[in-house]
């Protein structure tokens, strides 16, 4: 793989990650990992829109007239995140209630809209296609890693299968309760950020 | 040969490039626990009076030694009680221990209420002191700097805001918790926007309800069977009205603090004593704490006139709000944290008055926390930079506007 295309794939996972660097994204990262599956759809709902979203903008590029670009961009999304809310009512009823209006506000989700603003109108389909995956993927990992702290550590589950038996049904677990409230999710990623900042210290911001 | 010189020969192995140099911290505090920092100020200087951290923190541990007396002397006396009443004692080892050292559940017993409370507020200090000094020591040893005194307060005020039954593991999680995301993340001592050992209180209070709220854990004893309340007066206001706390108790065991309640927190004269000590030595800001009964008496006279039908708890009079719960303690040890209060006189006026209504208002009108004082001053931690930063513009807009004419 050439060094550019592996660049546009790996670099959002730990560089240039879209939730830790960025800090975009964050409004779904808190409201909807309290479980992991419902994380996991999230997260596939999240790199299918960004993923699309980014090639047909890639592909519009040199026909959208400037001035509307947002316009133009914010079309493509909403019509992409319909078809995947529709698709979630169809076929995953039970998650998409959970998701509730979270699916429909992946439109609001900076990180597509940065994405296809700062990337996808500047480079060709095939690359902006690989760049969607890294964010999408990126954003899945902090969610996914969030999501099983969370569930882990506030209900003893993971996917909704009981791991540590709860003192409430005999077990010795006491469950967390402040992992399901959303400030948690905060806790959590502030750590992860912590963290990767240690890890790579480049990322530090300058005071 | 003398503990000073054992000290002075063993000091080079913590000096930079000793053996030791890691543990320069641990050695530091070591030292100046046990005598005054060898350190003086060398150039000439405007000091009126040398109050450094360690007697400033120092201070305040002297003005909590009445309220820690009383936690140990209540946390028994209302086991005793309930016992006496016909609850069973817990099956802890407490419990034993009391048998193996021939104590009675006598709540006469002023011994054995001591002995009795004792067995359950010293291990809760230690497991505080002994984590949270842990978490002192590693981020002073990995930033360099040396551990502060201001671990000691939070380690004592801590056990202090718990019910006696707290599991110790949640104590060493709460303080851990306190002492790493309120203080030492923000930089360590001094840098704490929020009073570190009510934030490790509010984690344990919403990660583990059951065993911090309720009417099941404030007594060391098993209440709630055979006719036994375990109740607080507070929560008894709250869900029966105030007659029900005035059929149950007289307003001045309340004061006293023979009540049910966290371990250090019941008893108002142990805080007006601690309070005197604070004002006197100047280290509490007497105008927090006047705010902030100003702030209660007017929202509980507020509420007295507008009354309620459905919430009987309107009608508390401001004089129970006072002796009812941690008001008190968080008025005198907690809001005047000189930390993560606000700094400037005019703030502290409109902070501590601030504490007082929200501490009512949420007391009464929110079913959900009975005690509103933790989450009142908690808020207003956070808000005390920016209470700050308005005084300090208006000051500079008023001076502005007196120069240009």
């Amino acid at each position: 793989m050439a060094s550019k295309t592996q660049e546009a794939l790996v670099d959002p996972l730990f560089n240039e990650n879209p939730i830790a660097l960025q800090v975009l994204g964050i409004c779904s990262a808190l409201a909807v990992t309290t479980r992991m599956d419902t994380s996991l759809v999230m997260s596939i709902a999240v790199i299918c829109v960004l993923t699309l979203s980014n090639v047909f903008v890639s592909l519009l590029r040199n026909s959208i007239p400037t001035n509307i670009r947002i316009i133009v961009q914010l079309t493509i999304i909403a019509s992409l995140v319909i078809v995947t809310d529709q698709i979630l009512k169809a076929y995953l009823w039970d998650i998409s209630k959970q998701l509730s209006v979270f699916v429909g506000l992946i439109i609001t989700n900076c990180i597509i809209m940065g994405r296809a603003e700062a990337y996808a109108m500047a480079n060709p389909p095939g690359m902006s296609l690989l760049d969607g995956i890294g964010n999408g993927l990126g954003y899945a990992l902090i969610l996914m890693i969030t999501a099983f702290l969370r569930e882990f550590f506030g209900s003893g589950t993971l996917f909704g299968k009981q791991i540590l038996p709860l003192v409430s049904e005999g077990g010795w677990y006491n469950p967390n309760g402040m992992m399901l409230y959303s400030p948690a999710a905060f806790f959590i990623i502030g750590f992860l950020i912590w963290g990767l900042r240690v890890w790579k210290p480049d990322q530090l911001e300058e005071d | 040969m003398s503990l000073r010189s054992l000290l002075d020969q063993q000091a080079k192995h913590f000096e930079e490039g000793g053996k030791l140099e890691k543990l320069h911290a641990l050695w530091e505090a070591g030292d100046t626990i046990l005598y005054t920092p060898g350190k003086v100020t060398a150039g000439p200087s405007h000091v009126r009076d040398g109050l450094d951290l360690k007697r400033m923190m120092m201070t305040v541990v002297w003005a909590l030694v009445p309220a820690i007396l009383m936690a140990l002397y209540n946390t028994g006396y209302q086991a005793h009680l309930a016992i006496s009443n016909g609850a069973a004692p817990l099956d802890r080892w407490q419990t034993s221990a009391m048998e193996a050292m021939g104590l009675a559940f006598e709540p006469g017993s002023v011994w054995a209420c001591m002995v009795h409370g004792s067995l359950y507020f010293f291990p809760v200090l230690i497991v505080t002191f002994a984590v949270g000094g842990l978490w002192e020591v590693l981020f002073s040893s990995i930033r360099g700097h040396e551990v502060a005194e201001g671990f000691f307060v939070t380690g004592f005020l801590f056990p202090l805001i718990l019910p006696a039954t707290i599991p110790l593991w949640q104590v060493a999680l709460g303080i851990s918790f306190g002492v790493v995301l309120g203080k030492e993340i923000f930089g360590g001592t001094g840098m704490n926007f929020l009073n570190v050992a009510l934030l490790a209180r509010a984690f344990l209070f919403f990660a583990y309800p059951i065993e911090i709220s309720g009417d099941a854990v404030w007594i060391a004893a098993k209440t709630g069977a055979d006719g036994v309340s375990g109740a607080t007066w507070l929560a008894m206001a709250a869900e029966q009205g105030q007659a029900a706390v005035v059929q149950g108790v007289t307003w001045r065991d309340a004061f006293l603090g023979f009540i049910p309640g966290s371990m250090g927190e019941t008893s108002v004269l142990a805080c007006l004593i601690g309070a005197a000590v604070l004002l006197i030595t100047r280290v509490g800001s007497w105008r927090i704490m006047t705010a902030v009964v100003i702030g209660t008496v007017g929202m509980a006279m507020t509420l007295n006139a507008v009354g309620s039908d459905t919430n009987p708890f309107f009608a508390t009079p401001f004089w129970w709000h006072f002796v009812l719960g941690g008001w008190a303690f968080g008025t005198v040890f907690m809001a005047t944290d000189p930390v993560s209060a606000a700094q400037t006189d005019k703030g502290r006026w409109i902070y501590g008055i601030l504490i007082g209504v929200l501490a009512v208002l949420i007391r009464v009108v929110n079913p959900a926390y009975p005690e509103g004082m933790m989450l009142a001053i908690l808020l207003m931690n956070v808000m005390a930079p920016l209470i700050d930063h308005y005084v300090v513009a208006a000051n500079v807009k008023r001076r502005l506007r007196r120069y240009a004419t």
